[in-house]
């Protein structure tokens, strides 16, 4: 299992996309492609957008299906933040 | 261009704002003033801010402010960012507090810069902070991602203590919300192409449900949500139309609809045309609907729309 910790790529306000997209074509789609569990940590960020977590992970559930959301783990979310991330696991699967 | 600095425009009264501004020769620009009192809403100031990006800076003409509140143009760094020698002096104030003054931001990396540096100077609580970081970066990208503006994106705010308001404008001078919508969806008008950019899911970038891999055509629709819970006003322009997301009632409910011609609105179609997109809200930051709350609302209203989209689409086989 590979931990992954945002906040020293984003900062405590995790909205830059362009960083979401990096991380997810360089490091979580070659991870999951060697069938790599991974934990996305995000100690100490206070807020999320949802274009952001959109840019991270809505292209994962539709590359790989929703089964891909057995292979991926948000650690250490706050409130808001899980519920930006419900929002757009939602969307991606209706 | 002319412009003219009202007696007042705020969001409720900015119609009359709007219908004055002269669109003509673009390459040059005009500012005339109301000469007593002008109080403005910040996205008059974005407004005028752009159209002076667009022009030589020699062509830019402002007739000597004579209102009594001419200093807090002068410190909203209006004239700065227009070139323009003011003659207005004054000692300089910590902003802290207050407002953020005329902001021009190119990049993705100035934005995060940005969005660190500005929320000590509203000197508000982290809570009530959220909001107003989550409105300024999704509008500020959106800018980046569709406007194709060389200027990026101006921007500004000002918290009002008395009612505890924030109200915040940004304006880019690209290619407006028509064009980007009409590379997947025909809009026909500016308000078309509007409305089709408010329903959660529809993007510009590709038709797919659920949207590109970086865009999902949610921006608008979340900061829409925001003012309307917050019984605020929210209005977008661009092309020749206005969209005015208008106040709840404090004795009504708020509902969230996906589709934005249900939601209490006023629309206008033959407004002088803006070549980019205006977009500017309040957010009320004394009521007591957080953020959390917003987001439980907006997961219902996204699926509701989702559904209704695919009910659209939805094709039954013909029997013949």
């Amino acid at each position: 299992m590979i931990k992954i910790k945002l906040l020293p790529r984003v900062g405590n306000f995790a909205e830059n996309k362009d960083i979401a997209r990096d991380l997810r074509i360089k490091e979580l789609i070659p991870l999951l492609d060697k069938n790599e569990d991974i934990v996305l940590d995000f100690k100490g960020i206070d807020g999320v957008t949802q274009s952001f977590i959109h840019a991270l992970i809505s292209d994962l559930i539709r590359k790989y299906g929703s089964v891909v959301l057995e292979n991926i783990f948000f650690k250490n979310c706050n409130e808001n933040i899980k519920k930006i991330i419900s929002i757009v696991v939602d969307y991606m699967q209706e | 261009m002319k412009i003219y600095l009202p007696n007042s425009a705020f969001l409720g009264n900015i119609d009359p704002f709007l219908r004055s501004f002269d669109a003509f020769h673009p390459e040059r620009l005009e500012i005339t003033a109301n000469k007593k009192w002008i109080s403005v809403h910040p996205v008059v100031l974005c407004m005028i801010a752009a159209l002076g990006s667009t022009v030589d800076k020699k062509k830019i003409t402002c007739e000597p402010l004579e209102a009594k509140s001419k200093h807090y143009f002068e410190r909203m760094e209006l004239f700065k960012m227009l070139d323009i020698n003011s003659g207005i002096h004054m000692s300089e104030h910590e902003p802290a507090g207050r407002f953020i003054p005329l902001t021009q931001i190119k990049s993705s990396m100035e934005l995060t810069e940005f969005i660190t540096e500005m929320i000590p100077l509203l000197h508000l609580n982290p809570v009530q902070v959220e909001p107003i970081k989550y409105v300024v970066s999704e509008l500020v990208r959106n800018v980046f991602e569709h406007s194709e503006s060389k200027f990026g994106a101006i921007l500004c705010a000002q918290y009002y203590l008395d009612s505890k308001t924030i109200r915040i404008g940004i304006a880019d001078t690209g290619v407006g919300i028509k064009k980007t919508i009409n590379r997947v969806y025909p809009a026909k008008t500016d308000s078309q192409a509007i409305e089709l950019a408010l329903v959660p899911g529809i993007t510009g970038t590709t038709s797919k449900v659920g949207g590109s891999e970086e865009n999902a055509g949610a921006g608008l629709f979340f900061i829409k949500s925001i003012a309307k819970v917050n019984r605020d006003f929210f209005i977008i322009y661009s092309g020749k139309a206005l969209y005015k997301l208008l106040r709840t009632e404090s004795k009504k409910q708020v509902r969230l609809y996906a589709d934005p011609r249900k939601d209490k609105h006023s629309a206008k179609e033959n407004l002088p045309y803006w070549q980019g997109t205006i977009v500017g809200i309040d957010i009320n930051l004394h009521q007591k609907n957080e953020f959390s709350n917003l987001l439980d609302a907006i997961r219902r209203a996204y699926a509701q729309g989702i559904k209704e989209r695919k009910k659209i689409r939805y094709r039954s086989a013909k029997f013949i």
